[in-house]
């Protein structure tokens, strides 16, 4: 990482838990929790609060279709580590009935449905050039999206704006396959708190 | 979803009005993107508008103008959530223009 407070910061609570993390899943402590747990009352609690509200509180979209909007967030703002990080974690969420990576790099994939496809359309649009007018929202609802669908999908949107620009900018290590699938399963097991 | 709204606001006002190492004029003129001096408004510019393209060079030129590198992590989040929360409301105007309820009222 490009700030050496952020690679090795921490206080001495902290790098124990760091050091039980790596015992326990035999994999290297990921960038992204390394910077939630940096002086955590300036960022990390806040954020942390906001990403599980957005992730993870009732909402018609399922668990792995707020996923696969993180991870298609990501892929919009060219962020590996999210996009390696969220689409592990919506091929988990959804099982094996689903390519997420067919989802992801062809919005008129026969495994995306409506109205999912036309919010990843609005989402991208946000996400690209910043602003969306009302045709854009109504096209979504024309999809077949309700309001309260769409205000769920700007939650997450707003979220992985936030910790696409941060990896980025600080530059987090992009780890192999497993380590984002230990990921995976911490984040459907145990959420973003 | 009446905790994401609560939860944005608390990160906002926390990293905007609490306790920092960067000023609080900093902090704000992160957020917004506007009346930085280089180098850190071309590294504030480019997390706002086009962070993959930041290079460690980015970084260090912030350092090297002076500040330390908690200043440089509070105001590359106060950018980040700045741009975020940009995005955010304008597709909730867009939202409310379409749906025509005013905010806050369904």
């Amino acid at each position: 990482m490009r700030l050496r407070i952020l690679e090795s910061g921490h206080g001495f609570g902290t790098k124990t838990l760091f050091a039980l993390i790596r015992a326990m899943s035999r994999q290297p402590v990921m960038d992204v929790v390394k910077l939630v747990k940096y002086r955590p009352d300036f960022y990390g609690a806040p954020m942390s609060a906001v990403t599980q509200a957005a992730m993870r509180e009732p909402s018609v979209w399922s668990v792995g279709d707020r996923e696969l909007m993180a991870a298609f967030v990501a892929k919009t703002n060219e962020c590996d580590f999210c996009i390696k990080a969220h689409s592990a974690v919506a091929q988990r969420a959804y099982g094996d009935g689903h390519r997420v990576p067919a989802m992801l790099s062809d919005l008129g994939s026969e495994d995306l449905p409506e109205p999912l496809r036309a919010t990843l359309l609005l989402l991208g649009k946000l996400t690209r050039e910043h602003a969306v007018d009302s045709d854009d929202i109504r096209a979504v609802l024309a999809a077949g999206a309700s309001r309260q669908q769409i205000e769920d999908a700007l939650a997450v949107c707003f979220s992985f704006n936030v910790i696409g620009r941060l990896a980025d900018a600080f530059g987090f290590f992009v780890p192999g396959p497993e380590a984002f699938d230990a990921g995976a399963k911490y984040l459907l097991a145990r959420g973003y708190r | 979803m009446p905790d994401f709204s609560q939860a944005r606001n608390t990160l906002t006002k926390r990293i905007l009005e609490g306790a920092g190492r960067a000023s609080f004029s900093e902090r704000r003129a992160a957020f917004d993107n506007s009346g930085l001096a280089e180098p850190v408004s071309t590294l504030i510019d480019k997390v706002a508008r086009h962070a993959w393209r930041i290079a460690d060079e980015d970084i260090a030129a912030a350092k090297a103008s002076g500040l330390s590198e908690d200043q440089v992590f509070e105001i590359v989040v106060c950018a980040a959530v700045g741009q975020a929360n940009r995005q955010y409301e304008s597709a909730l105007a867009a939202l409310n223009a379409a749906s025509d309820v005013a905010p806050g009222k369904e």
